[in-house]
């Protein structure tokens, strides 16, 4: 398939992220908006990734076209401990203020 | 003793051991104490200073060396160094006796004040002594320098100490600003020195080696510059206008500064520089025409004065440009010698003054005066001798001074001459008017201040007989050959002062001494015909207007000088001050101060807020990425 499709779909899913998180209240769908931006390069990391292991002049060197891939696997990890202590952090947020709305977390303002 | 210039260094340190003892203590002196001791140590001094005269007369003369003050190896050398020869030794003598003479009569003048303010008084007038010995003695230019800031700080705290008075001390203000601009000129004339030879010395500077350094222009600059802290010291225009208004201070201070001393301080340093001087034709040009012009403004402006110390006080502006003259024609002994005869009778009749004002009880005005002949005998007759002295009658000491000063002039050109003695003919006319305006007549002051009327305290009538002496014969040490004398001054200035030999034959110096005395007796007469049935002026009209109002001379700088001074202070205190530099000091902590009320806004604690800007940052770094 062609790239563009791919940067079209990465550039969506991107813009509803930003969106979700501009717009939204609630944390954890906050959370999710966040999630949705960083699978968006992922994406767009493993797309790019393929579209140079197939043209010519990277071919003399194999290692090089799997990079980015093993790059993402990395992302995916580190995402899943940042979920885990994203998660904690909005619990603890129900804990203390019986809600997950971002707009009471304004004590630090004045 | 056999060698008196061993002790030398006492004669200006006992003055200020005076000025010491009385200025810390003037709590808990008497006040016999503090005039005994401000009267003996300048006592002290004249008599160590009669003690140098003799050696030098003798023929010896010294240059004493003590210490460095200033050594900047291989650069400059100025040490503190006395020269005493037949210059220092002569200004010496009258320095220290005529201030024994009005240290005494002080005694009496100011009894009146506190106890405070007198030991006050005499440390001043100690001080000053010894910055004016400091002057004359010093072996080089930088001590006369300091010897002449000396005097103008002294004068200056004499002339307002009567500070409670802001007129009083206005004056003071101004003669000290006056001298200012003067001691600039002389300052930059020293560094100019220095720079050309190197040193200051007067030896060094005055040898031919020296003298071969500089060009021609630099001698004119450095005299020029000289003269110009001259005039400031003694009073000459443009910056004369001090001296007239310093008869703020006590009688005997404008006797002591303002007539015998300080004033003359401008004439020693010209004398005491005249191999500079004599190579210097333009600046002699100069100095003969300011010289002139002063004497003449000052003698018209004293035509028309009341004031009895202001008559004296423009009478000195007049006579100090009498010796500038002298000075500018070369004729250097003739003006030592005025300075001499000057200090005496000048003196003599600020003292005299001193005395009627002390009678009047503070009353200045001659025409609420008259008649104070028949009250106080001593004081007048001392008064006419002075008026006959200094209008040049022969056989008063000013005669032979003023005679040689007009024969120079003559020898320079007869404009000069006929400008010079026209302003002797003003001088004995002025003189007299003064005097028989206050002296003769009937008296025209309240009854109370008839009542009150006596002849003053012997410490006050004798430094009067004494300077009544001394003016009638100072003037003998300088017979000029043509009347059969040898002019024993200027053989004995002769080592030092180079004189020009005048060209006049001895009969046209007679006849200019007939000429003038003939005119000077005229002038006295038609100033007594006018003046002895003086009532009361009336509202003067023209010409003597002008010359009541000192030929508007103040208005005038007042006008050119002070005011667009005062505006330009005004412009930079309201405007560039103010409004610049405060505004802009100001102006940026205003500009935080708003910026930051208005970003406060952007810290809403709206995580969403946040997230927004944060998006727009990206956004907005994006189209710089791709697009700039």
């Amino acid at each position: 398939m062609d790239i563009q499709v791919y940067i079209a779909l990465s550039l969506t899913l991107f813009t509803i992220g930003i969106v979700g998180v501009l717009v939204r209240r609630n944390a954890i769908i906050i959370f999710m908006c966040v999630e949705l931006m960083l699978n968006a390069v992922n994406l767009l990391l493993v797309a790019f990734s393929k579209m140079h292991a197939a043209s010519s002049a990277v071919k003399a060197l194999p290692t090089y076209a799997s990079d980015a891939q093993i790059f993402v696997f990395f992302i995916m990890v580190v995402a899943a401990a940042e979920v885990s202590v994203g998660l904690a952090i909005i619990v603890m947020m129900y804990r203390n203020i019986h809600s997950v709305d971002v707009n009471f977390l304004n004590r630090l303002k004045n | 003793m056999n060698n008196i210039f061993q002790i030398v260094w006492l004669i200006p340190i006992l003055p200020l051991i005076g000025f010491v003892i009385n200025g810390l203590g003037r709590n808990f002196l008497s006040k016999t104490v503090t005039g005994f001791i401000g009267s003996s140590m300048v006592l002290g001094s004249f008599v160590l200073s009669l003690l140098v005269f003799v050696q030098v007369k003798g023929g010896i003369v010294a240059d004493l060396h003590y210490f460095n003050f200033i050594y900047l190896q291989d650069l400059l050398t100025i040490g503190v160094d006395f020269k005493i020869d037949q210059l220092s030794s002569l200004f010496l003598l009258i320095i220290t006796g005529v201030g024994f003479l009005i240290h005494v009569y002080s005694t009496a003048y100011m009894h009146d004040e506190e106890g405070k303010d007198f030991a006050k008084y005499f440390a001043y007038l100690n001080l000053f002594i010894f910055s004016m010995l400091l002057l004359v003695m010093g072996g080089n230019y930088l001590i006369m320098f300091i010897g002449w800031e000396g005097v103008g700080l002294c004068s200056y705290l004499l002339i307002g100490y009567w500070y409670k008075n802001s007129a009083f001390t206005d004056a003071a203000k101004k003669a000290f600003i006056m001298n200012r601009i003067g001691d600039v000129g002389f300052l930059l004339a020293l560094f100019w020195l220095i720079a050309k030879i190197g040193n200051v010395q007067y030896n060094e500077v005055f040898s031919v080696v020296s003298l071969s350094k500089l060009s021609s222009f630099d001698i004119t600059g450095i005299t020029l510059l000289m003269f110009v802290g001259a005039t400031g010291k003694s009073a000459q225009i443009p910056l004369y206008t001090w001296l007239p208004d310093a008869m703020a201070g006590p009688t005997p201070v404008s006797a002591l500064i303002h007539a015998a001393t300080m004033v003359t301080a401008g004439i020693y340093m010209i004398a005491r520089s005249n191999a500079l001087f004599s190579l210097a034709h333009q600046t002699q040009a100069i100095i003969t025409i300011v010289g002139l012009a002063t004497a003449l403004l000052a003698a018209s402006i004293a035509l028309k004065q009341n004031d009895i110390k202001k008559i004296l006080a423009y009478s000195t502006v007049s006579q100090l440009g009498f010796m500038f003259l002298a000075l500018g024609t070369g004729n250097y002994v003739a003006a030592v010698f005025h300075v001499l005869t000057h200090a005496f009778f000048k003196a003599l009749m600020f003292l005299g003054s001193g005395s009627v004002i002390h009678a009047m009880g503070g009353e200045q005005d001659i025409r609420k005066m008259g008649g104070l002949h028949k009250h106080m005998k001593i004081t007048s007759i001392t008064f006419f001798i002075g008026c006959l002295a200094i209008s040049g009658i022969p056989g008063f000491s000013g005669f032979f001074s003023k005679d040689e000063i007009l024969a120079g002039a003559f020898n320079h050109g007869v404009v000069f001459y006929s400008i010079a003695l026209f302003t002797a003919l003003l001088t004995a006319f002025y003189m007299f008017r003064l005097y028989i305006i206050t002296f003769t007549g009937k008296f025209r002051g309240s009854h109370d201040q008839e009542h009150h009327l006596h002849e003053s305290p012997s410490a006050m009538t004798l430094p009067l007989i004494v300077l009544a002496i001394l003016s009638i014969i100072g003037g003998y040490i300088g017979i000029p050959e043509v009347l059969g004398g040898h002019h024993e001054l200027a053989s004995f200035l002769s080592p030092v002062v180079r004189s020009k030999e005048l060209t006049l034959s001895h009969s046209t110096e007679l006849l200019l001494m007939g000429l003038s005395t003939l005119l000077v007796l005229i002038s006295i007469f038609f100033a007594w015909v006018t003046f002895k049935n003086y009532q009361s002026a009336g509202e003067s009209k023209g010409l003597a207007r002008i010359l009541e109002n000192k030929w508007y001379v103040d208005e005038l700088y007042e006008a050119i000088v002070t005011n667009p001074l005062k505006k330009i202070a005004f412009f930079f205190n309201n405007i560039i001050e103010k409004k610049g530099i405060d505004g802009m000091v100001n102006g940026v902590g205003k500009a935080v101060n708003y910026g930051s009320r208005q970003l406060r806004w952007i810290q809403s604690g709206q995580v969403g807020a946040y997230v927004l800007l944060m998006v727009i940052g990206m956004l907005l770094l994006f189209i710089i990425q791709l697009f700039l």
